[in-house]
């Protein structure tokens, strides 16, 4: 099997995550498209996976599921603490961190 | 080369005489004892100061004793004290040599210095420091005697120093004054460039001979190159300067006047400011076979001589003008040991009778202090012979005994070193000769502004003859100015040999065609001084002159002009130059650097905007440009 077909669609994926990341001042669709970016790379490893007829792509993948479900619990509470103290989600309204 | 085969190894000292150290020690106790006890010794301090020099006195002249009573072979008496530096093979030790030569400073310096304590005593009976001047007069004695009697070089340097920091303290003795304190400083920085020259000439005799004692030096000399010779002959000609105030380095001695007049009459009179002459008749090893070096001396005592001499013909300071005066005759000192083996032994005569005739003359001025409120302007003085009639007989010895008037101590001394002079060269013999009738006049000059004429007092003035604790000094100090030249006239010069070097020979009892000129150009000196100051009333005021010679001679020769042109300004410009660069180069460099590295890191700053999505945008590209390198380099 050619996993051409599947990395262009990752290839895709990760750009509109990307694009997503830079572009759109929502923090909550900013964190969407990480987690776009983060399935792009999943589904990349597992079309590589699939064509070399070994598991270690698909473990890689499961590990980076784990690793984004914790991160998506401290990120979404980032997000809550700062829409309750800012009233915004607007990650452009959170420009404090500068000299 | 000269032969020095009349000159004997010193003696190991035995017995008693291994004791010599007790003459440096005691006067140094007795300044510890008196700067550490307090208010304690205030009422008995002097008294213990005026022990402590009589009991070197003592000692000195028991060593003397012992000297004349002993072979002329063991004669010269070494005292090694004790290892002071060893490091690896290199070794000095703390010893006296007690010599023919040594021994005549030591007994002059004690002797002399003994007479000025108890003058002290009197002088400085209302001073409430009293306690503080004999503790730095003791500290002085012990400094000068370290100097006469050290075996080395290192060790002379170490009472050099010692008699330079006691001739500071004490000419700033009166510290409240400013103009005290200025001379103070004045004679200290001078000072050191002479020092700065003997400690040259010191280290090039530790690095040529591995050695700085007087016997290594003698026997090292005869070896030597004539560059050296001549390099280290004239750095010490420089301390030499320094130390005796001679030209170049004159200047300090005209303001030292301001410390007390005994200080005036020890210091910088008898004692501390022959030193010069002491250390070119020490190290004749070297200056004898040194064209250049001794004809620097020639020089230097020659041009000295008459540059005093002028100074003192036009000051109305009697102490400047015995100041002046002191210069000149050490002069005469110098230009006698720089003519060679046959003048060293007229140099410490001369330096011998000096010490006591201008010892004398300079106490004298202090009872004229005394009795007219520490004024010392010569045209307020006037009619003072009847009042002061102590002071004045004393005074009036000193007086004919420093120009020369035969048989007093002077005419002796004085008259062999011109004729010495002579002998070698007919400019030196001619300076000595001019240089012995401007003496005659000046002091001429001084007599009848201070014992002559009308009384010329400041109002509420009552001049009173001083107390016999000051009258007996100069009493003994007169009779020797009197007695001195006639006593040593025959017996100096073979006593010097084995350690002065010099080539005695006959002494005339009866002026030689020289001599006669001598006298006649004193008398001479002494008819126009009678004629411009004693035929005439001396005004009160200094008249305004327009003579050039007046005119310099008022203000020291321009010496202090010529200083501070020629080394003052100069050293200012350049520490201001110094200055400017360490403002503007080096702190401007570094400054700039600085204002270089904020404003990189200002422009930097911008990058941290805030704006989180930027950072993404900076990542973002990273990754790229990495991912673009990775893929290049796989291609290449």
């Amino acid at each position: 099997m050619s996993p051409d077909n599947y990395l262009y669609l990752a290839a895709a994926l990760f750009a509109i995550g990307t694009a997503g990341v830079m572009l759109r001042r929502n923090a909550l669709v900013a964190f969407m498209s990480v987690e776009l970016m983060l399935n792009a790379a999943n589904l990349a490893m597992v079309a590589f996976a699939s064509a070399r007829g070994n598991l270690d792509g698909q473990v890689a993948t499961f590990f980076v599921m784990v690793v984004a479900a914790a991160e998506v619990v401290v990120g979404l509470s980032i997000i809550i603490t700062i829409y309750r103290t800012r009233r915004s989600t607007s990650v452009d309204a959170a420009n404090l961190l500068k000299l | 080369m000269i032969s020095l085969e009349t000159t004997f190894a010193p003696v190991l000292a035995t017995g008693l005489t291994s004791y010599a150290w007790l003459i440096i020690a005691i006067p140094a106790i007795s300044a510890a004892i008196l700067l550490l006890g307090g208010r304690l010794l205030d009422q008995v301090g002097h008294w213990l100061g005026v022990a402590a020099v009589t009991a070197s006195f003592v000692i000195a002249a028991c060593l003397f004793g012992y000297q004349l009573m002993s072979d002329e072979s063991a004669r010269a008496i070494s005292v090694p004290l004790y290892t002071w530096i060893a490091a690896g093979t290199w070794k000095v030790t703390a010893g006296l040599l007690i010599d023919q030569l040594s021994i005549l400073f030591a007994l002059l310096i004690t002797g002399v210095g003994a007479l000025i304590h108890l003058y002290s005593v009197g002088y400085m009976a209302h001073d409430e420091r009293r306690r503080r001047f004999f503790a730095y007069l003791n500290l002085f004695i012990a400094a000068m005697l370290t100097l006469v009697l050290a075996d080395n070089y290192l060790v002379l340097f170490v009472g050099w120093e010692g008699v330079g920091l006691a001739s500071y303290l004490l000419i700033g003795f009166w510290q409240h004054k400013p103009s005290a304190a200025a001379a103070a400083k004045k004679a200290f920085v001078m000072n050191r460039i002479g020092d700065l020259g003997l400690t040259m000439a010191v280290m090039s005799m530790l690095a040529l001979f591995g050695s700085s004692s007087f016997t290594a030096v003698n026997a090292g000399a005869e070896h030597l190159d004539a560059f050296w010779l001549s390099t280290i002959g004239l750095l010490l000609l420089l301390g030499a300067c320094g130390k005796s105030a001679q030209v170049p380095l004159q200047a300090w001695l005209l303001d030292a006047m301001e410390g007390p007049t005994p200080v005036s009459a020890l210091i910088h009179a008898a004692t501390m400011v022959t030193a010069g002459v002491y250390l070119v008749v020490r190290s004749h090893a070297i200056f004898s076979i040194s064209p250049v070096a001794s004809t620097a001396v020639v020089v230097v005592g020659a041009v000295t001589l008459l540059f005093g001499a002028w100074i003192g013909t036009s000051k109305d300071d009697i102490k400047k003008v015995l100041a002046g005066s002191t210069m000149s005759q050490i002069g005469y000192m110098m230009l006698a040991a720089g003519i060679g083996p046959v003048g060293y032994a007229f140099a410490i005569f001369h330096l011998l009778t000096h010490g006591f005739f201008k010892a004398n003359m300079f106490l004298g001025a202090g009872s004229i202090m005394h009795a007219m409120d520490d004024d010392v302007n010569m045209r307020h003085y006037g009619a003072l012979r009847k009042v002061l009639p102590w002071t004045f007989w004393t005074f009036a010895m000193g007086y004919l005994a420093i120009i020369g008037v035969p048989p007093l101590a002077g005419f002796f001394s004085k008259d062999h070193i011109i004729e010495a002079a002579f002998s070698t060269s007919m400019v030196a013999g001619l300076a000595a000769l001019i240089g012995a009738g401007i003496t005659a006049f000046y002091m001429t000059r001084l007599m009848f502004m201070t014992f002559g004429g009308q009384q010329r007092w400041l109002p509420g003035v009552h001049p009173h003859e001083s107390p016999k604790m000051m009258t007996i000094p100069l009493v003994v100090l007169a009779v020797f100015s009197v007695i001195a030249g006639a006593a040593m006239n025959a017996w100096i010069q073979d006593w010097l040999v084995p350690a002065a070097g010099n080539h005695p020979h006959e002494i005339e009892w009866l002026p030689t065609p020289i001599g006669w000129l001598t006298m006649l150009l004193v008398a001479a000196g002494v008819a126009l001084g009678w004629y411009l100051f004693g035929r005439q009333p001396v005004p009160s005021e200094a008249p305004a002159s327009r003579n050039p010679f007046t005119v310099a001679g008022r203000n020291d020769l321009f010496g202090d002009l010529i200083n501070d042109t020629v080394v003052v300004r100069p050293t200012m410009l350049a520490s201001r130059g110094l200055v400017a660069n360490d403002d503007r180069v080096i702190d401007g460099g570094v400054g700039g650097l600085a204002t270089l590295t904020v404003g990189l890191s200002n422009q930097v700053r911008k990058l941290q905007t805030g704006q989180v999505r930027n950072y993404a945008l900076t990542m973002t590209l990273g990754v790229v440009l990495v991912g673009v390198i990775v893929i290049l380099s796989q291609l290449g």
